[in-house]
């Protein structure tokens, strides 16, 4: 790994015979140890500050055939005032939503800081032709994206062919222009855990800024092993090349306790240097009003019921 | 940024009691031995006093295991399965309460006690408990007899987890017991003692005598005792030996290690990396079949260490109470001491010690995970059992010569193969001269698998059909 990484994309051959000398990952150990991260207990102070940190990672996502306009305002309002009854609450990260949506959500958050970020690439089989992909991912920038969440060919990338993926990814990153690009690995049709973590470096190598597992449309979505190798997968790569990228879990994620083991697996792999949101989200659409309501259980002592939370 | 908040599980679900007795023919009675203090590793503060067994006492127990032996063996097994089955049964009602017992008495971490000790125990007694009407199908002939009274001396190491892998098998086969648990490690037994009455034990069936050397002496020396079962110490294991030759008891002894794991340059990094965790910090250290060998192949030592040393700093030593501790305290004043001694010779020897920065509490008994490098196979780290959290690290360069180092000590209680390659780890099993060899993983144990070891190791087997061997007339 301490070869320079430069030539490692220059044929399919090169790349993967790069691929296929990174360590294999064990499936029973990986999964043994993401299972005692679980058991973590994070109480009082901690857990009220994983709590504002989850909420602070949050990529807030509307991800249907039925969105309207009217359904992502709602949310972009939610997201820049999470809970109307307690302005102490942080904001989200960002909004997560189609390419065709995203100029209305970026007027909608206009000034909140509340980052807007699209599906691009053909979302979520990916299944079209470089240009359309191109395109799509133009559209989403040109309305004003902050970020792009392409998914990879999962198809060239079980044929075997890595360089048709590698080259993709560049294509999209070179769309992407100012806007940060998550490449979504859909690590529930990659199946192995040796697979995630290729796809992981390839996605690394190729320039994505964010490694992200799912689209939320394919179960099992966001695991934490699956979490797990790609976080040591981000840490071996900044070993390696200098490069520091973030990850984002997403599909799955729906209560606190979710969240929070999330957190715990960040801090027990790589560490508080992506304890942030510049490095670390979590993709959901539900988990934001646990978060709310454990907040408020928190502060208060009680459990308020479900409809003193919006439903957006 | 992320400092977790003090998760302490309570101790408020047991109560202990100021002081114990003995359980002879089952019922509490005292001893006529000076009575001892059992205190908290982890504090040093006195938990309970505990009677000590003298010889009479001992005897009373045998004479007690003797009377019950008539009623017991003549039980149908079916009808001894239904004891043990609910037993297993009681000890998973009680597990919270058995696992905060054994973390305050032991110094273990109560996420171990918890999710490793307690599960495991229940399983043993599960497991025992369907062999119990089987035994004419378990390879022994149609109709296998039990010996008699077996007397079972067991270390502090997994009080309770060494006593199901004692007591269950023996029960099973129609045997009866003379428990000594270790002195400082007691309470969990007398914890259990009380749960053979709430599942209305026959009396006399299970018997525990505390009590230090001399106790256990007395059970095994005893010459109405038809079995003895040791774990602990190889030093003390050969007393045991030379005492019962030629006495027509039958033995087995469960003895030390200095298990070799084995890190090949195939292997999968990250899992091998808290493999060698588990192996080696799992327990303290206190585990006879620990992975205290670290053999990794040359080329990747480099790599592999620093690996090592990342994930040893995320270690999170302190408060065995705490849900959240990885590493509790050393069981007794005296293991420390044996700890510290190896570890300073490993040092004057000219190995290299690095510890992670961490904290030691004030107040109990303490050592920081340990990692000596440029270990020597002639080092006494590399040949001595710690017992301890302390790692010394060697290489090869080949897998005979791994083979060869590995099997280069006296003791065969377990090794560990990593590679993602099959047929070497089939190829480097044939050849490990150890009662276990995992691959792929390290310290893991099922009540279907045997244990057990080579060597200064011990012998006899423990644990699944071969473990019914021990305690049967065959």
């Amino acid at each position: 790994m301490t070869t320079p990484l430069a030539d490692v994309a220059s044929s399919g051959a090169t790349l993967r015979a790069f691929l296929h000398g990174l360590p294999g990952v064990d499936r029973v150990g990986a999964d043994q140890r993401a299972k005692m991260l679980g058991t973590r207990s994070i109480k009082t102070t901690a857990k009220a500050e994983a709590i504002d940190l989850a909420i602070r990672m949050v990529d807030l996502t509307t991800l249907e055939g039925a969105d309207t306009p009217g359904k992502v305002r709602a949310m972009c309002a939610k997201a820049a005032h999470p809970d109307p009854s307690d302005p102490s609450v942080p904001k989200v990260a960002a909004v997560c939503v189609y390419p065709d949506l995203v100029g209305l959500a970026v007027e909608a958050l206009g000034g909140s800081g509340v980052k807007v970020a699209s599906v691009a690439t053909a979302f979520p089989s990916g299944r079209s032709s470089l240009e359309v992909k191109v395109a799509d991912t133009a559209l989403a920038v040109a309305a004003g994206a902050d970020e792009i969440d392409m998914v990879i060919d999962r198809g060239a990338f079980l044929a075997g062919d890595y360089l048709k993926v590698y080259e993709e990814i560049v294509a999209i990153k070179a769309a992407c222009g100012e806007a940060h690009l998550k490449v979504i690995l859909e690590t529930g049709e990659l199946a192995t855990y040796d697979n995630v973590r290729r796809a992981s470096w390839l996605a690394m190598l190729a320039g994505g800024d964010f490694i992200k597992t799912s689209t939320g449309k394919v179960q099992p979505a966001a695991t934490l092993p699956v979490t797990l190798i790609m976080l040591e997968a981000v840490r071996d790569f900044l070993a390696a090349t200098g490069r520091k990228v973030g990850v984002k879990p997403a599909g799955g994620i729906r209560t606190t306790k979710d969240a929070i083991k999330m957190l715990v697996l960040v801090n027990e792999t790589v560490g508080e240097g992506w304890l942030d949101p510049d490095w670390f989200r979590l993709g959901a659409s539900t988990l934001l009003n646990d978060l709310l309501m454990q907040r408020q259980k928190m502060a208060t002592g009680r459990y308020a019921g479900p409809d003193y939370f919006t439903l957006d | 940024m992320f400092e977790y908040a003090p998760a302490p599980e309570s101790r408020d679900v047991v109560d202990i009691k100021p002081s114990y007795g003995l359980f002879i023919d089952g019922e509490f009675v005292d001893g006529t031995g000076a009575p001892f203090k059992t205190i908290n590793p982890a504090t040093e503060e006195a938990l309970a006093e505990v009677a000590a067994a003298s010889q009479a006492d001992v005897d009373r127990a045998v004479q007690a295991a003797r009377k019950a032996f008539g009623v017991w063996s003549a039980m149908p097994g079916s009808e001894r399965a239904k004891y043990l089955f609910r037993i297993a049964r009681i000890i998973q009602e009680r597990s919270r309460e058995l696992a905060v017992l054994e973390t305050l008495d032991n110094g273990k971490p109560i996420r171990e006690a918890r999710d490793v000790d307690l599960p495991l125990v229940a399983a043993h007694f599960f497991y025992y408990a369907g062999w119990a009407d089987k035994l004419g199908y378990a390879g022994y002939g149609p109709d296998p007899k039990p010996l008699g009274v077996a007397g079972q001396v067991i270390p502090w190491n997994f009080p309770l987890l060494m006593l199901a892998w004692k007591i269950a098998p023996a029960l099973a086969c129609g045997n009866t017991v003379v428990l000594k648990p270790a002195e400082t490690t007691p309470l969990t037994a007398l914890l259990f003692a009380e749960i053979c009455r709430q599942a209305d034990l026959p009396p006399g069936v299970v018997n525990i005598v505390t009590g230090a050397g001399e106790t256990g002496a007395a059970v095994v020396n005893h010459p109405d005792v038809n079995k003895v079962a040791f774990t602990g110490s190889t030093e003390v294991g050969r007393l045991i030996a030379r005492s019962v030759a030629g006495s027509g008891k039958k033995v087995t002894l469960e003895l030390g290690g200095k298990a070799a794991n084995i890190v090949f340059d195939d292997a999968a990094i990250d899992q091998a990396v808290e493999g060698i965790v588990d192996g080696i910090f799992f327990n303290q250290g206190h585990v006879c079949c620990a992975g205290s060998r670290l053999l990794v192949q040359e080329s990747i030592a480099e790599e592999l260490l620093e690996s090592l040393k990342r994930r040893l700093a995320r270690l999170r030593l302190g408060d065995p109470m705490d849900k959240n501790t990885d590493i509790g305290a050393i069981n007794s004043a005296e293991q420390l001491a044996r700890v510290r001694e190896l570890s300073d010779i490993g040092e004057a020897e000219g190995a290299e010690r690095w510890s992670p920065a961490c904290t030691l509490p004030e107040r109990g008994f303490w050592f920081p995970p340990t990692v000596f490098t440029g270990v020597a196979q002639s080092h006494r780290i590399a040949r001595d059992e710690v017992f301890g959290p302390v790692l010394a690290m060697l290489t090869f360069r080949t897998p005979a010569e791994a083979v060869e180092k590995a099997n280069n000590t006296p003791y065969g209680l377990s090794a560990g193969v990593w590679t993602e390659k099959g047929s070497r780890i089939l190829w480097m099993a044939d050849r490990l001269r150890a009662g276990v060899v995992w691959a792929n993983t390290f310290n893991k144990f099922d009540p279907t698998s045997p244990f057990g070891g080579y060597k200064e190791s011990g012998y006899g087997r423990e644990g699944g059909r071969h473990g019914l061997e021990a305690y049967l007339d065959v």
